[in-house]
C-alpha cells in the first residue's frame, strides 16, 4: 500500500479526525454555496421590521434578529466571512513564519538568534490582547482583523519550523545531500520543507481554530467586522440587548463558532497522530 | 502535605539559574517596548489623531502632537517613549481623564481576583480529573473528559458567559447579574474583595462577593481547566511507564503511596509548567469576560477604551499585560527548578 493510501486508511478509521474533517468539509461547502443554501440570501442587508425577533419556526429555522432578518441565512453567510478571514490570516502567517523558521533553524548565527528573539517578543504579549491592540491601531474593519491575526500568529510557525529544521540538520540525510553538492539554497528550498511539513499542517489546522475564535472575539468587542456584516461575533454582540427573551438570537451563532472551531481542532489532533507518530496526543 | 514531602530544596544552582533567567528576561521587556512603539507610533498614519480620539478637533490633535512629541524624529520619540515608560508614565486616558497608570493600578485587583479564582478552580478540578483519567485509561470517565476538554477549547468564552447568564441569572435567578458585590465593599486591604472580606471577618461581604464572582470565574476557568486536565493526564501517563515506578511497585510499595508520592510530584511539575501559559490565556480571557459580566477590572477598562477610541489606555493595558505575563513566566520558570532541579540547565 502506498504511503498516501495508508495515511488515508488510518485517517478514515480515526473517528475524531474524520468527524473533524467532515465538519470542515461541510463548512467550506456552506461558505461556497451560501447564496444557494440560504432561504433568504437578501437578508444580509435587507431589513424587515415587521418580522423582528421571531422565534424559530418552519419559516425561519433559527428565528429572526432585531431587524427581522433570517438568522439561519445570516449564519451561512457568516461562515463565508469567517473562513475568508481565517484562511488569509493563517496563510499569511505561514508565509511570514515558515521562511523565517527555515532560515533561523538552518543557520546558527546571530541572525537566527535575532529572529527567534523577535518571535519570543511577539509571544510575550497574550495573543488576544496583542490582536486587540493591533486591530485598534489599524482601525476597525475585516482587513485589520486579518492583518492583526497574521501578525499575532506567525511566531508559532517560526518556532515549530525552527525546532524541526535544527533537528533535521543533524540527520545523515541532510549531511548526505550536502555531500552530494547541494548548495545551501537548494537544501533550504527543496530538501528541508517536505520534511518539516507535517507539524506545519497540524499547526495550520489548530491555527484556523484559533483565528476563528479570535476573529469572533474582535467582532464581539467591536474592533473587527462591523454591522451589518453577518459575522458571528458581531451577531452575538448585537443579540445581548434582546436577552433573555430572544434566546435564539445569541445561542445559534455561538453554536456555529463552537462547531467550526471544534472541527478544526479535531482535524488538527487527528492529523498529528497520523502525520507525526512521534508525538503522542494528550488524549489517545 | 508539606513541601518536605516532595524533597523541595533551594540549591545554589537554582539561584544561578534564577539570576540568568532574570537577565534573559530584560531584552524581552525591551523588545516588548520597541514592538509596542512600532505598532502605536510608526504604523499609524497619524498617531496624534489616534491618541486624541475620534471626537478631537484639528487644534486638539495639533496640541497633542506637540505634547507627545510626535513631530520629532522617530529615534527621539523612541528615547522619549522609553524614558516615559521607565517612569511608569503611560499618558492620560481620554475616558477617565486620569493618568492611565493610576487607572490600571486601581483596576488591577478586580482582575487579579478573578484570574486567581479561575486558576484555583481549574487546578482543583483539572488536576484530580486528569490523574483519574490517566489511572483509569479508556474508562467512561476518560472518554467523557476527553470530549469535554476538546469542547472546552472550542467554546467562545464570551458566548459561554452569555449562555450562563441567560440560564443562571435570567431564567433561574440564582446568580446576580453584573458588578462585583451586592453590599458595601469590605475595608480596602488588597482590593480583592474575597480576600479583604475574609481578613476583616466580614461574612456578608464575603458571601456576596462569592456569589458575584461565581459565574465569571467559572466561565474564565473553562478553557484553562481543559488544558490542565489534558496535560496532567499525559504527564501522569508518561511517568507511569517509567522504570522506577514499575520497580517501586515490584518492590511491593502500596500503589497508593506510589501514586501520591511520584505521580503527584510529576503532575505538579506539568501543572506548574502550564500555569505560565494559562495565565496569559486567562489574562486575555478577562477582556471579554469582564465585558460580558460587567466586572470592573482591566478587561472592562480595555473594552471601554475600545468603544471610546481611547488609544493611550489600550496601549497601557497591552504593555501591562505583556509585563505581567513575562513576570509570571519568569516566576514559574524559577520555581520549576526548585521542584525539578534537572530543569536548572539554561
Amino acid at each position: 500500500m502506498s504511503g498516501l493510501r495508508l495515511a488515508w486508511t488510518k485517517f478514515s478509521r480515526d473517528r475524531l479526525a474524520f468527524s473533524g474533517f467532515l465538519i470542515v468539509f461541510l463548512l467550506v461547502l456552506v461558505a461556497i454555496c451560501a447564496g444557494v443554501l440560504a432561504p433568504y440570501p437578501e437578508d444580509i442587508f435587507n431589513i424587515h421590521p415587521a418580522e423582528r425577533l421571531q422565534p424559530p419556526s418552519m419559516k425561519h429555522y433559527l428565528g429572526t434578529d432585531s431587524m427581522g432578518r433570517d438568522i439561519f441565512s445570516r449564519l451561512l453567510f457568516g461562515a463565508r466571512v469567517t473562513l475568508i478571514i481565517s484562511f488569509i490570516a493563517v496563510g499569511s502567517s505561514l508565509l511570514i513564519g515558515v521562511p523565517l523558521g527555515l532560515v533561523a533553524g538552518y543557520f546558527e548565527n546571530w541572525f537566527s538568534e535575532l529572529i527567534m528573539r523577535v518571535a519570543d517578543i511577539f509571544l510575550s504579549i497574550p495573543q488576544v490582547i496583542l490582536a486587540i491592540f493591533l486591530a485598534q491601531s489599524f482601525g476597525p474593519s475585516i482587513q485589520s482583523v486579518i492583518l492583526a491575526l497574521s501578525i499575532t500568529y506567525w511566531p508559532w510557525f517560526t518556532r515549530i519550523v525552527y525546532a524541526e529544521t535544527r533537528a533535521l540538520k543533524k540527520t545523515a540525510f541532510i549531511e548526505a545531500t550536502e555531500a552530494l553538492g547541494a548548495g545551501t539554497l537548494r537544501t533550504i528550498l527543496l530538501h528541508v520543507p517536505p520534511n518539516v511539513s507535517s507539524p506545519i499542517i497540524v499547526r495550520s489546522s489548530i491555527g484556523m481554530g484559533f483565528t476563528i475564535l479570535t476573529a469572533a472575539t474582535l467582532g464581539f468587542l467591536g474592533i473587527g467586522a462591523q454591522p451589518p456584516t453577518p459575522e458571528w461575533g458581531v451577531t452575538i454582540a448585537e443579540s445581548r440587548r434582546y436577552l433573555p427573551d430572544a434566546w435564539w438570537y445569541a445561542t445559534f451563532p455561538g453554536l456555529a463558532i463552537f462547531l467550526v472551531v471544534m472541527g478544526f481542532n479535531m482535524l488538527g489532533d487527528g492529523l498529528r497522530d497520523i502525520l507525526d507518530p512521534r508525538i503522542r496526543r494528550g488524549f489517545d | 502535605m508539606s513541601l518536605d514531602f516532595f524533597d523541595l530544596k533551594m540549591h545554589k544552582s537554582n539561584l544561578i539559574y534564577a539570576l540568568k533567567r532574570i537577565i534573559y528576561a530584560l531584552p524581552t521587556i525591551a523588545g516588548l517596548l520597541i514592538l509596542t512603539f512600532f505598532i502605536s507610533r510608526v504604523i499609524p498614519s497619524d498617531p496624534a489623531a489616534l491618541v486624541a480620539g475620534e471626537m478631537a478637533t484639528p487644534e486638539q490633535i495639533e496640541a497633542l502632537r506637540q505634547e507627545y512629541g510626535f513631530d520629532q524624529p522617530l529615534y527621539i520619540q523612541l528615547v522619549d517613549y522609553f524614558r516615559a515608560l521607565l517612569q511608569a508614565d503611560l499618558g492620560k486616558s481620554l475616558y477617565s481623564g486620569r493618568k492611565v497608570i493610576t487607572d490600571l493600578i486601581d483596576r488591577f485587583p478586580a482582575t487579579l481576583e478573578l484570574t486567581i479564582v479561575a486558576m484555583v478552580i481549574s487546578i482543583l478540578v483539572g488536576v484530580p480529573l486528569g490523574i483519574i483519567a490517566a489511572l483509569r485509561r479508556n474508562s467512561l470517565l476518560d472518554h467523557a473528559l476527553r470530549a469535554f476538554t476538546v469542547a472546552g477549547l472550542a467554546i467562545a468564552s464570551f458566548w459561554l458567559g452569555i449562555m450562563l447568564q441567560l440560564l443562571f441569572s435570567m431564567w433561574l435567578g440564582i446568580a446576580p447579574l453584573g458588578t462585583r458585590i451586592g453590599v458595601d465593599a469590605p475595608r480596602f486591604i488588597s482590593g480583592m474583595y474575597l480576600f479583604d472580606a475574609a481578613l476583616t471577618l466580614n461574612g456578608s461581604a464575603f458571601l456576596s462577593a462569592l456569589q458575584h464572582i461565581a459565574l465569571p470565574s467559572i466561565t474564565l476557568a473553562f478553557a484553562s481547566f481543559a488544558t490542565i486536565a489534558r496535560f496532567t493526564r499525559s504527564g501522569v501517563l508518561d511517568v507511569i511507564q517509567e522504570d522506577f515506578i514499575i520497580y517501586e511497585r515490584a518492590m511491593g510499595l502500596p500503589p497508593r503511596l506510589v501514586v501520591y508520592k511520584y505521580l503527584l510530584r510529576n503532575a505538579l511539575i506539568s501543572t506548574v509548567t502550564q500555569i505560565g501559559l494559562l495565565f496569559g490565556l486567562l489574562l486575555a480571557g478577562t477582556v471579554v469576560i469582564e465585558t460580558v459580566f460587567d466586572w470592573p477590572g482591566l478587561g472592562l477598562y480595555a473594552y471601554n477604551a475600545i468603544i471610546l477610541s481611547d488609544y493611550q489606555a489600550i496601549l497601557g493595558v497591552t504593555l501591562w499585560a505583556g509585563i505581567v505575563y513575562i513576570t509570571v513566566n519568569l516566576i514559574v520558570d524559577i520555581s520549576l527548578t526548585v521542584i525539578d532541579p534537572r530543569k536548572a540547565e539554561l
